[in-house]
């Protein structure tokens, strides 16, 4: 690993800008969060970059490095080679200034997702095979990488019809709750926009956490909305009760 | 000492330990070629039997039920659309054919994008009835693999026996590991404690959920291992090899 290292760090605002570079000198294990900051400190005071806990806990650090969306706390400097290391805000959402973006249509969403409705208050009596698939997904730090990878939104900007991968992960929790009641298989397909994604898998290749959003998330509500939406059979037999 | 320096132009290079199109080229070429393959197999040819071995291509062996045209196109177009809509190859030709995107973090080629909201894409839903059809066919070609130990002069192992036989346990895996098959068995239930049912269910649903992690593989290895089959018996039909007879 070399003493310096340059990183070439996006600057402007939402009407623009451009990428500047900066040297920064390396030390053993440092992260892309620890050169952002050391730039902040010595070379540039009015960089500004969101972060928090310095830990991959927070979700908030999420940028795009070399072109891959990541945390920049998460990122080693020594993994990413030799050359040039550039660094920009994550493209989905839009930027308030240098590293920031604005993520609160992200809010919006999850506002509009019919939330948690038991049979009967809490306590609960549940076994752990019944809540470990909505425990996989309650690991999530809403960093959004996941938001800003998906193409749908990425590309197409369809956030009026798709809710995107973290919410689809939100909407699967709900739906596998055993104590939940509420069917939120017409919301899935209307409004949150399931058959948008089209399972190309991003979303998990660049989830911090691991999550199998796609596996154990979105293909799953995509059968259930299968099961009642688009499957022949169980809609003769739903037809044929009566329900 | 760090200083700044002067400001680069605004769009980067994008260095990746693998170039972006690597994985999108090899999935047109892999399945280019099996694609062509598969045409040629079943427009220029009526029958895949060499003995007691039947190409994966023409199982069931409907040329012997007496369809004389084109009996392959009889039977590919069940494992033609389990795979088309299986949500592994589905990624594979999002990714690879139509652009959409061709890697993660690269643009789309097409300006407009509907998912699978519409005709035909949305067919991809009923990946399940796919699936229960692709069943049939294994089942044609568990007895085919069976048949292959069993030669006019009785039980005996072949190389042709062994491609078989691994070819149809590589195809049950692949289709016992599918996302459809992992719904259909407790996927779709929310409470897996609730009866005893639920859980012999949330016991298959386990299993399978194994499996499924290697889907991709299994995807990949069973569309080699009928390749392979098919090319063996080929070969043999044509008399450009002779199959090796281990057993007697």
């Amino acid at each position: 690993m070399k003493d310096t290292i340059t990183l070439s760090v996006f600057r402007g605002d939402h009407t623009g800008g451009e990428e500047r570079s900066y040297d920064v000198p390396v030390t053993e294990g440092m992260v892309v969060l620890d050169a952002v900051h050391y730039i902040q400190q010595h070379l540039a005071p009015d960089l500004a970059v969101r972060w928090n806990c310095k830990a991959a806990r927070c979700g908030s650090c999420s940028a795009e490095i070399n072109g891959r969306p990541r945390l920049m706390c998460k990122t080693r400097l020594d993994v990413l080679g030799e050359g040039v290391i550039h660094v920009r805000p994550m493209k989905s959402f839009p930027v308030i200034r240098d590293l920031v973006t604005d993520v609160s249509w992200n809010y919006r969403v999850a506002r509009q997702i019919p939330g948690f409705t038991p049979a009967h208050p809490a306590p609960f009596v549940m076994h752990q095979v019944d809540v470990e698939r909505s425990q996989e997904f309650r690991k999530c730090i809403e960093c959004f990488l996941c938001q800003n990878v998906c193409h749908v939104l990425r590309d197409h900007d369809l956030k009026s019809r798709y809710v995107g991968p973290r919410f689809m992960i939100k909407i699967a929790e709900l739906e596998m709750h055993p104590m939940d009641t509420v069917d939120r298989i017409d919301f899935t397909q209307k409004d949150a926009g399931v058959g948008y994604c089209n399972v190309t898998k991003c979303c998990q290749e660049v989830c911090p956490e691991h999550i199998h959003i796609t596996d154990n998330a979105i293909i799953p509500m995509k059968e259930r909305v299968a099961d009642e939406k688009y499957d022949p059979v169980r809609m003769l037999v739903r037809a044929i009760r009566g329900r | 000492m760090a200083q700044a320096v002067t400001p680069q132009a605004s769009s980067p290079a994008r260095p990746r330990e693998v170039p972006w199109w690597a994985q999108p080229l090899a999935t047109v070429v892999a399945l280019g070629v099996f694609s062509l393959y598969a045409l040629w197999e079943a427009l220029t040819h009526t029958s895949g039997r060499y003995h007691n071995y039947l190409s994966p291509f023409f199982s069931p062996d409907v040329h012997s039920w007496g369809v004389r045209v084109l009996p392959a196109l009889w039977v590919l177009w069940v494992p033609l659309l389990f795979r088309a809509t299986c949500y592994y190859y589905r990624k594979a030709y999002y990714r690879s054919f139509f652009w959409d995107p061709p890697a993660c973090a690269m643009p789309d080629a097409k300006p407009n994008y509907r998912g699978e909201t519409r005709f035909p894409l949305v067919i991809n839903n009923l990946h399940r009835y796919f699936l229960l059809l692709s069943f049939v066919v294994l089942a044609f070609l568990w007895k085919d693999a069976v048949d292959a130990f069993f030669f006019r002069s009785g039980f005996g192992v072949g190389l042709g026996s062994i491609i078989m036989l691994v070819n149809v346990v590589l195809l049950t895996v692949y289709s016992l590991s599918c996302h459809a098959l992992r719904h259909l068995v407790g996927g779709r239930l929310n409470c897996f404690s609730c009866s005893r049912g639920a859980m012999v269910r949330y016991s298959l649903w386990k299993r399978i959920t194994e499996w499924n992690e290697r889907h991709a593989m299994w995807a990949w290895m069973s569309l080699f291992s009928v390749w392979i089959t098919d090319l063996y018996i080929r070969l043999l039909i044509s008399g450009a090899i002779h199959d090796p007879r281990f057993i007697r």
